[in-house]
């Protein structure tokens, strides 16, 4: 291999690995043990990590009685874990070594280094709720917890049925209705074809910012208010020109002659619409629809604008960016949470590369 | 839930229906009308000629004056009226916008972003396209670079929040920038707070994600440059960088254009990673964040909020007009 063909392959490798890491290190941060997150990044996740937890002291077996004093024992190890050192404030968690005794507010605390306690008290009953800080050692942990919690509790997996209820309806409309337009600019000539594909070509680019107000009014003035269906005729309206204009430069892409054979046959413009254009135009419309999906699936503005905020309704763009600010610093959640929201994007991505790329190459250039 | 399910196969199949049933019920009215058939044939049939395309249209003419055009008009309406849209205040919102000092932080900002990104994306974008080509497992290192595109800005906000992520000392930083930077013996930043940084960060966001985008569209433009022309290069002793900076790129320069007129009209509207990242606080804001914070959040101002949208419109109508030409050069074609 030439030097340059080298240089070639790393600098490749280096692009690759300089766009996978961002997303690689939220997937292993998604499903690492929430407590050991904060502990370390998540390139050491894969390695023991030492983390400074605190437990309560809950001794396993009755005291004893030992002269005048009574003995509580317990553990304050989990399985797999190492103590280095210990201590009794949370300002200084490791003050004390594996082994060391220390008079408490209960009595002396001794703490050996396999993790078994000994508090020496004048009760019977052990102290309740004496807290002892630990720093241990501890070995890598992975766990599909944070993913079970964003789910369940955190209303990722309800957000998860909204989206698809958003998203089939909206992807599937607007795929009969730019059929028959397109099939009309690409195979009919009549007076002010040109300007309706000037029109289409123009709307394709307009910012929806401008069309918010009046159709949320709009939606309200006739009794639709916030909510599926509104948001269903909103990315109807929203993807027909893309969905024209891909269809139509497809269509166009077709030879003529078969057309103009079956007119000169006397098939009606309706049938050779059904019988020959629409399934000769079977990528074009699988392409859109991937376009489609993949763009009402992440689209947010539309989403806040015509759906309500409650999680009878709430999409998965929106739910996360409400977890977000509400759990900004919790990076396991955060994390699930847009793994859950990206999960069926990335899959059809993978799945539908192909059909992806030719609808780009068809010219499907669209704004938002 | 069910509910919700019925409601969505009803709609579908009812706009389905609805649709079909116009064009073939107009189409058959149509025939009834002027029959191709019998005497008059020939001038039927062209009668018929000139309004069945408009059948054939009539549904997305419908949803999209309906969804895209009289919206359109209506917020340039509004912005000549006050807060709700009921009494008539002529300039006095676009007066109003002159001197406003949010709108030329968010024009400075969308002017920074317009020069940065469709140019760094489009780069980048040439620059996989050339390397990829070619290369064993190109197929495999370009569907990772374009794979930020099936991602929600939502979802690449909470990925490149999580990269720029700051703890304060002493707590070990979790970010792989700040992790970095302490590596290399600097001080940790909390990056999405600094003035002009955060614009960076956020731009880095964007370039990110539409870089694979102008990689596809360019290594399909690479590969139809013509084998033989690259092969007389090759044999007139032309070197890698001489074919590409001769060849391959002025080749090529209408695709390079193409794209950086979508990237720019995707900057142009770029929301949802300001919205989500800063929301416009620390020197970030955008025009289309200004516009939904007039439009719907604190005390919403429909008019004002028009008339920052109408500015955005302003910079978008000459992409617009570019791709209009280029649509009409096409249909002459």
């Amino acid at each position: 291999m030439s030097a340059l063909a080298l240089l070639r392959h790393l600098a490749v490798a280096a692009l690759v690995a300089l766009w996978l890491l961002p997303t690689a290190g939220l997937l292993v941060t998604a499903l690492r043990d929430p407590g050991q997150i904060t502990g370390a990044g998540w390139w050491s996740a894969p390695f023991p990590a030492t983390v400074t937890v605190f437990r309560r002291l809950a001794p396993t077996t009755p005291a004893r009685a030992d002269g005048d004093a009574w003995l509580h024992e317990g553990q304050l190890l989990g399985p797999d874990e190492t103590l280095l050192a210990w201590g009794l404030s949370a300002r200084d968690p490791a003050a004390l070594a594996p082994g060391a005794e220390i008079a408490t507010r209960a009595g002396d605390l001794r703490v050996a280094a396999n993790g078994r306690y000994v508090l020496r008290s004048p009760q019977p009953e052990a102290a309740p709720g004496l807290r002892v800080f630990l720093r241990l050692r501890v070995p890598p942990r992975f766990t599909f917890e944070n993913f079970a919690r964003v789910i369940g509790a955190e209303g990722m997996g309800r957000a998860f049925l909204n989206s698809l209820m958003v998203t089939v309806p909206a992807t599937v409309l607007p795929i009969l209705v730019a059929g028959f337009a397109a099939y009309a600019l690409a195979f009919m000539r009549f007076a002010g074809r040109a300007l309706i594909v000037a029109g289409v070509v123009a709307l394709l680019v307009v910012p929806l910012h401008l069309t918010l107000i009046p159709l949320l009014r709009l939606h309200n003035a006739i009794g639709l208010g916030k909510g599926f269906l509104g948001v269903w005729l909103a990315h109807t309206g929203f993807g027909l020109p893309l969905a024209v204009h891909l269809l139509r430069n497809a269509m166009l892409a077709l030879p003529r002659e078969i057309v103009d054979c079956a007119r000169l046959d006397g098939a009606s413009e309706l049938r050779i619409f059904f019988r020959i254009v629409l399934p000769l135009s079977f990528p074009a419309l699988a392409a859109f629809a991937t376009f489609q999906f993949l763009w009402v699936w992440n689209d947010l503005l539309v989403a806040l604008v015509f759906l309500g905020a409650g999680p009878d309704q709430q999409v998965l763009t929106g739910a996360l960016r409400e977890m977000m600010g509400a759990r900004g610093g919790e990076w396991g959640l955060l994390a699930a949470a847009a793994f859950v929201a990206m999960a069926l994007p990335l899959a059809v991505f993978f799945g539908l590369q192909r059909s992806l790329v030719r609808g780009l190459l068809t010219g499907a250039v669209k704004g938002g | 839930m069910p509910e919700a399910l019925t409601l969505a196969a009803a709609t579908m199949l009812s706009v389905l229906f609805t649709c079909v049933a116009w064009v073939w019920g107009a189409n058959r009215m149509l025939d009834l009308i002027w029959p191709a058939t019998g005497r008059r044939a020939g001038r039927n049939s062209a009668r018929a000629g000139l309004i069945r395309p408009w059948l054939f249209l009539g549904p997305a003419l419908v949803f999209m004056g309906l969804y895209l055009v009289w919206p359109v008009l209506r917020t340039g309406w509004l912005a000549l009226h006050d807060a709700t849209g009921a009494r008539f205040v002529g300039l006095e919102n676009l007066r109003w916008l002159a001197s406003d000092a949010r709108l030329y932080e968010a024009l400075g900002n969308s002017l920074a972003w317009l020069l940065v990104v469709p140019a760094v994306s489009t780069a980048l974008g040439l620059i996989a396209a050339v390397l990829t080509d070619g290369l064993r497992w190109g197929v495999l290192a370009r569907a990772v670079l374009f794979m930020p595109m099936a991602i929600s800005f939502v979802g690449a906000a909470v990925i490149w929040k999580f990269i720029y992520a700051f703890t304060p000392e002493p707590a070990p930083e979790i970010g792989l920038l700040n992790a970095l930077v302490t590596a290399a013996g600097g001080a940790p930043q909390a990056w999405l707070t600094r003035a002009f940084v955060n614009d960076l960060a956020l731009m880095v966001v964007v370039i990110w994600m539409q870089t694979g985008f102008a990689m596809v569209i360019l290594s399909a433009a690479l590969r139809a440059v013509p084998e033989e022309t690259l092969e007389a290069a090759r044999l007139d002793g032309a070197g890698p960088w001489t074919i590409f900076t001769r060849i391959q790129v002025p080749q090529i320069r209408g695709t390079l254009a193409v794209v950086w007129t979508a990237i720019t009209i995707m900057v142009l509207k770029l929301f949802d990673i300001v919205f989500v990242m800063t929301n416009g606080q620390w020197g970030t804001q955008v025009l289309a964040n200004l516009i939904y914070d007039w439009m719907f959040r604190g005390s919403p101002d429909a008019g004002r909020g028009a008339a920052v949208a109408l500015v955005l419109m302003a910079l978008v109508t000459p992409l617009m007009i570019w791709n209009i030409r280029a649509a009409l050069r096409e249909e002459r074609a």
